[in-house]
């Protein structure tokens, strides 16, 4: 790791479960964004061709998308998690709002307002990508008019999902510590400070009031 | 929650967002037609001026998306090119590109509607009637079908012979005035009218005449044997 060595404490950030309906998620993005740029792009679709292998692929791993984030449910941590991306305090408002949102006057939890945003969109335009796709895919189930309509959506949804993943990727490669809580589910005390404050404090304050 | 203040607990913005989310979905699968013939109308202008082509990446509708169902395609320029008219007719034939463009043309203006919803209107389309080739080639009193085979090695499609002799279902020799590129599945490729484009065989090598109606290539994974557009 490049980063500099400092003694510091780390704190546990995601539990196993939750990395695990990352990876896999991610896994699943990736196929169905190569695949949809061999379906979509007419250079591409001729230079590979395959239409229904290529189609075959993209439509299951896009049908497996919500498998993992359903299973991750076994876990507490998770669901915990789920719980507080929900919810958007007074603060989050704020921290949206300020300019000057990461000096740390505005009280940040376990996730930042960017980061609830972000979840409720990549949840919402995967769930329409997968309902516009089983229509696709079964056009006997609508008429033709609503075809065209789900074809429209699907290929919006799928554009501004990618300028999210896009924004997600590029956020993440600026962050080390970050990617190593998503890695290894451990990230500093100091990182935590710095991010999550919030979080990092009543992390701290569990730990004290836990007796072991 | 009445004994916690509101502003530690937050409100469950992100279901209602997710919800909208899919409601917006909802509403784009019934009015997405309507929306998107109106933003293609008005992004024509601009996309027919746009040198680099990146506005037609940009899902506006109106656009050709290119299938192939095998691996690279080996191109045929129109002076290598072959039809076969074989299988259950008294007269087999084979028509070289010269050939077709010798027989009586017909052209007409029509759109390509894919069954999976997205067209292009009004394309200009030329070529020789398949009803022409097959009153030349005889259909025996077996005859009941025909199967359209692509010089990709794998494509097929079939029709009963009735369909077939529609007025509408053309061996095209140009699109848009123009040869039709190998991408649209040049130099010769199947266009019918009343029908899907999977029923438009590309890089049409064969027109067989057939004692059956057997489902073609995509028929046989799905799609409806016959693959009318539906009326709106």
């Amino acid at each position: 790791m490049s980063e500099p060595v400092i003694a510091s404490v780390d704190v546990d950030r995601f539990v196993l479960a939750e990395r695990l309906v990352h990876r896999v998620f991610a896994v699943l993005t990736i196929v169905c964004i190569v695949t949809a740029a061999i379906l979509y792009n007419g250079a591409l679709m001729m230079a590979v061709g395959h239409r229904h292998v290529v189609e075959t692929i993209h439509v299951w791993c896009g049908f497996a998308l919500p498998v993992p984030l359903v299973l991750g449910a076994v876990s507490k941590a998770y669901r915990t998690d789920l719980g507080i991306l929900n919810r958007f305090t007074r603060a989050d408002w704020q921290w949206l709002r300020s300019p000057s949102r990461r000096d740390g006057t505005i009280p940040v939890g376990k996730f930042n307002a960017g980061q609830k945003v972000n979840s409720w969109l990549v949840a919402g335009s995967t769930g329409v990508l997968l309902g516009t796709g089983v229509l696709l895919y079964w056009p006997d189930l609508v008429r033709l008019s609503w075809r065209a309509g789900a074809t429209f959506v699907h290929d919006w949804f799928a554009l501004g999902l990618g300028l999210l993943i896009v924004g997600h990727v590029a956020y993440a490669m600026r962050d080390p510590e970050a990617r190593r809580g998503m890695r290894t589910g451990r990230v500093s005390r100091t990182w935590a400070k710095a991010e999550h404050e919030a979080w990092a404090d009543e992390v701290t304050r569990r730990r004290s009031d836990d007796p072991s | 929650m009445p004994n916690t203040p509101v502003a530690d607990e937050g409100a469950p913005i992100g279901r209602r967002a997710v919800l909208g989310l899919l409601g917006l979905g909802a509403v784009g699968v019934v009015t997405g037609s309507s929306v998107q013939n109106r933003l293609s109308q008005m992004l024509a202008s601009v996309q027919m001026r746009d040198p680099t082509g990146l506005t037609s990446q940009i899902p506006l509708g109106d656009t050709w998306r290119y299938y192939s169902v095998t691996g690279a395609v080996e191109p045929r320029t129109r002076g290598d090119y072959n039809l076969k008219i074989s299988g259950l007719v008294d007269q087999p034939t084979s028509y070289s590109f010269a050939d077709l463009e010798g027989l009586p043309q017909t052209e007409f203006d029509d759109t390509f509607q894919c069954v999976t919803g997205w067209s292009v209107p009004d394309v200009p389309w030329r070529g020789v009637r398949v009803s022409e080739l097959l009153e030349a080639a005889a259909p025996t009193d077996e005859a009941v079908g025909v199967r359209y085979k692509s010089f990709d090695g794998t494509y097929t499609v079939n029709m009963t012979l009735e369909q077939a002799r529609a007025k509408d279902v053309l061996v095209v020799l140009a699109m848009y005035d123009a040869p039709v590129t190998h991408d649209h599945g040049g130099p010769v490729r199947i266009y019918s009218g009343s029908m899907y484009g999977y029923k438009s065989t590309k890089w049409l090598s064969e027109i067989e005449v057939t004692s059956n109606n057997a489902p073609g290539y995509w028929e046989d994974r799905g799609y409806p044997l016959d693959g009318f557009i539906e009326d709106e």
